[in-house]
């Protein structure tokens, strides 16, 4: 495919990662936000390729930008109670299937009888609304900065094709109230950020200049390819050593300073800010979107009332502080016992991008020497 | 009668003039719980559609079991549910499916495969035009395969059970002389082939869940693999340690199965995969990863190392097998795990996937 | 987040109110809505998520980013001489080369991970 497979040339890849060992003579904590960066920097074990010496090192922090992991549990239980009511179509990206709530995922209330639904495009619930007037059709509205656009038009067009069956259950997150909140914590030891290309795509990357000035840490633009990865690591290295702390874009093909400005606009139009609860770290203020007051008709949580909601997070989880870079995944007690993917206590192991599945399934509970046995059984091509 | 590979709209209707009994199943365009009740109306679904098509001496008694014909070697048999959804796709069919299924379980455990059960559970208000189609198919793939359906049977559920048809089958098959293949064969120092290109199937069914639609369509690789493996195993049968039809769960599910089977690591190499342009498209859109779909026409096999440049051109010699490759060896380190060499030149192990694969958005 | 993959666009039409087009990505087709992109064209590449397209592919940029990329590290491996270059090819991660003639991956990566030490036991 075009513009993606030139930007996963291993052999480019690894000369990029030669000249980050080149330029590194420190040892550097640099924190990707974006999960979907996390899952192509495992995947493709860009972390293996970075220097690991005793006094020059880069390592890769995973930061809390899973919408998945972060939407809070409460809402995940509403989400569940709503789904499971007779009548209702409840649809939502694969993503969210099998997120644990306190009892239950979407994947079980699915298996007994409701009707779940996965689809691709939020214009598709839409459709579907239109074509059952009979049921209430929600919509599980997740996502960073990137989705919330595709989001919002899909509650636009609604009102305007007059839907009185469609809403959303909205859980919207933002990135920069999120690096504010991490960089204001005490235990922070995060030097540097690479920023969400494609949440920088819609929302262009004007809001961090501030903040890099405030907390003094570059913060580079940087895209989810290998070599995307890498010439962001990159960057932000030579940042690094060199005492520097701006921001720069380094996804220049598709990220601009000011945005998407006809996103923007319809963003503005559809939500407006609010503080919200992300799961395992506690509420950020006006670090959310919420439906605003013209289109607060369309909200689920309004229309359907779920009370009595009790929510009880596995006192195991360490997912919060996982995903404020506090721990690695392999350095929670319950990390492949008590919590696998296949029995999650917390939405980082369910989460394709989520921090703990990825090292699961990826392999990170092996040794390095384990896997460099691995590659020794290859002698053929 | 009506061809369900070239579309997906309702297959016509099937020939009624020669259907002479007194209650004419043109009446009945649809299935009723009566064609389940081993009455007149199921004896006329037998008589007028599943005999006609599966035509054999075995079927035609209609015992309430076949008598057959074995010799006296050892007997392998197997036996599949087919439940697949949608009931028609690009290149192919439930009914393909039950009996290409079928006999590759069969063709893969080193057997011969000579005959096979359907049975059918219909909901009430399956289109009889469909069943006349899955019907069909399946008596072309049987016939393809050099496989007869020598037993059956036909229950109908209540409106709203059943998602139209589901078919059970069973597999009855002569084991090779001699041959000794299984899960739990793999030995350090086998060589991995795999016959063709992966996640076919499932990205053609995914396709039609998912509306894309695609300049050239992704076709269903649904096929009877046990002439394929005939060749190679007439040719080397003492080389191949363990043969494995890669379906649910994709090339990962099977190479783990075998690996946790036999005790041993394996690696692969993630650049030597043979996956279609255009099935690695529909899987970047969908954020799913081809080692993790199914294939309905795919054998892996793993070989003595010595035989596999054979057992390689054996299979890119036969029509099924064109785009075989050697894709990875089996080692004594890392027992038991799936360890995939990227492009990165990093190692990353591929494990077992918890339930199906999900289409994701983030 | 954000799974979003580039595509060119093929279509462009209009449909309820909504500019639309038709995106292929490495032969797969998909109907997008391109609302987002209104100065977008046929032909032109957009990076799609969750069905819309979010911004349009500087596909000028795209191309000297590579050249750029390309360009890493070749003149610095041409240049080194024989010990800087060893130096370099031990830092190199492991290849796949098939006939054995390079070093043997085992020995590079086992290099580097007695530098790392375990990953689980890492921090």
């Amino acid at each position: 495919m075009k513009y993606l497979n030139e930007f996963r040339d291993g052999e480019v890849a690894q000369r990029m990662a030669r000249e980050i060992h080149a330029v590194t003579t420190r040892p550097w904590k640099i924190m990707e936000v974006c999960g979907g960066q996390t899952h192509s920097i495992i995947k493709n074990g860009i972390d293996q390729m970075l220097p690991a010496g005793p006094e020059a090192s880069v390592e890769m922090i995973h930061g809390p930008g899973c919408p998945v992991c972060v939407t809070p549990l409460e809402l995940i239980d509403k989400a569940l109670a709503i789904a499971a009511q007779p009548g209702v179509i409840f649809c939502s990206f694969g993503d969210m299937l099998r997120v644990p709530g306190t009892d239950k995922d979407l994947f079980q209330i699915k298996g007994e009888g409701g009707d779940v639904r996965i689809v691709y495009s939020p214009l598709d619930v839409v459709e579907l609304a239109a074509k059952n007037p009979e049921k209430q059709v929600v919509f599980f509205g997740v996502g960073f900065e990137t989705t919330a656009p595709a989001n919002a038009m899909s509650v636009h067009v609604a009102r305007r094709r007059g839907l009185k069956n469609f809403s959303v259950l909205v859980s919207h997150v933002l990135v920069p109230p999120a690096i504010s909140a991490i960089l204001s914590a005490p235990e922070n030891h995060v030097q540097a950020f690479l920023l969400a290309g494609h949440v920088c795509s819609v929302m262009g990357y004007w809001e961090y200049p501030p903040l890099a000035e405030k907390f003094r840490v570059p913060m580079v633009v940087t895209g989810f390819e290998p070599l995307d990865l890498l010439d962001g690591i990159r960057r932000t290295v030579l940042q690094l050593e060199q005492g520097k702390h701006e921001v720069e874009n380094a996804y220049e093909r598709i990220v601009t300073f000011q945005g998407n400005q006809p996103a923007q606009k319809m963003l503005s139009e559809v939500f407006e800010v609010t503080d919200r609860a992300w799961r395992g770290i506690g509420v950020i203020p006006k670090s959310g979107w919420r439906l605003s007051e013209a289109y607060r008709e369309f909200d689920a949580e309004d229309r359907f009332q779920i009370s009595g909601i009790r929510t009880v997070e596995s006192p195991l989880c360490r997912a919060g502080d996982v995903l404020r870079g506090v721990i690695k995944p392999a350095e929670c007690g319950a990390f492949g016992k008590q919590c696998t993917p296949r029995h999650p206590l917390g939405a980082t192991m369910v989460s394709s991008e989520g921090a703990c599945a990825a090292y699961y399934n990826y392999g990170r509970f092996l040794s390095a020497e384990q896997l460099a046995g691995a590659g020794s059984g290859l002698t053929h091509a | 009668m009506p061809e369900s590979k070239t579309s997906f709209a309702e297959p016509a209707a099937p020939d009624f003039a020669n259907w002479s009994c007194p209650l004419p199943l043109a009446d009945y365009p649809t299935i009723v719980m009566g064609h389940g009740g081993g009455g007149k109306l199921g004896n006329e679904l037998v008589e007028h559609l599943f005999l006609p098509a599966f035509t054999n001496p075995a079927l035609e008694n209609l015992g309430d079991a076949a008598a057959l014909d074995l010799g006296s070697g050892r007997i392998a048999m197997s036996t599949d549910s087919f439940v697949v959804q949608p009931l028609f796709f690009p290149g192919g069919s439930i009914g393909e499916l039950a009996v290409n299924g079928t006999v590759n379980d069969l063709a893969v455990s080193g057997a011969t495969p000579k005959y096979l059960s359907a049975s059918f559970i219909l909901e009430e208000g399956f289109p009889l035009s469909q069943l006349a189609a899955i019907v069909e198919s399946m008596a072309a793939a049987a016939k393809n395969a050099g496989v007869q359906i020598v037993t059956g049977d036909t229950k109908v559920v209540e409106r709203g059970h059943g998602d139209g048809c589901y078919i059970n089958t069973a597999g009855i098959g002569v084991l090779r002389n001699g041959i000794q293949v299984g899960p739990h064969r793999a030995q350090p120092g086998d060589a991995i082939l795999i016959s063709g290109f992966i996640g076919d199937h499932g990205m053609a069914i995914m396709s039609v869940r998912e509306g894309l639609e695609f300049e050239s369509q992704i076709r269903s690789d649904c096929a009877a693999l046990n002439g394929m493996i005939a060749t190679v195993l007439d040719a080397a049968g003492g080389s191949v340690h363990a043969m494995r039809d890669p379906t649910r769960g994709g090339l990962a599910s099977t190479l783990n199965e075998i690996a946790h089977a036999s005790g041993v690591g394996i690696a692969i190499d993630e650049k030597s995969l043979p996956v279609r342009p255009e099935v690695q498209s529909a899987c970047e859109l969908l954020g799913l990863d081809p080692v993790y779909v199914a294939n309905e026409g795919k054998v892996v096999l793993f070989v003595d190392d010595e035989a596999a440049d054979v057992v390689l051109d054996l299979l890119r010699g036969h029509p099924l097998g064109c785009n075989a490759a050697r894709i990875g060896q089996v080692t004594a380190e890392h027992k038991g795990l799936l360890v995939a060499r990227t492009a990165m030149g990093s190692n990353r192990v591929i494990p077992l996937q918890i339930g199906e694969q999900l289409p994701r958005i983030c | 987040m954000c799974l979003a993959i580039p595509g060119r666009v093929d279509e462009v039409f209009e449909e309820n109110g909504l500019k639309m087009g038709k995106v292929n990505f490495g032969g797969i087709v998909k109907r997008v809505c391109l609302d987002f992109v209104p100065e977008i064209a046929v032909n032109d590449y957009a990076i799609v998520h969750v069905g819309f397209a979010i911004e349009r592919v500087d596909q000028e940029t795209a191309e000297r980013t590579l050249e750029v990329f390309r360009k890493m590290g070749v003149l610095e491996e041409e240049l080194a001489d024989g010990e800087e270059a060893a130096l370099m090819a031990a830092r190199r991660a492991p290849s796949n080369c098939p006939d054995g003639s390079c070093e043997p991956a085992s020995q590079q990566v086992s290099e580097s991970a007695s530098q790392r030490g375990s990953v689980t036991g890492r921090e």
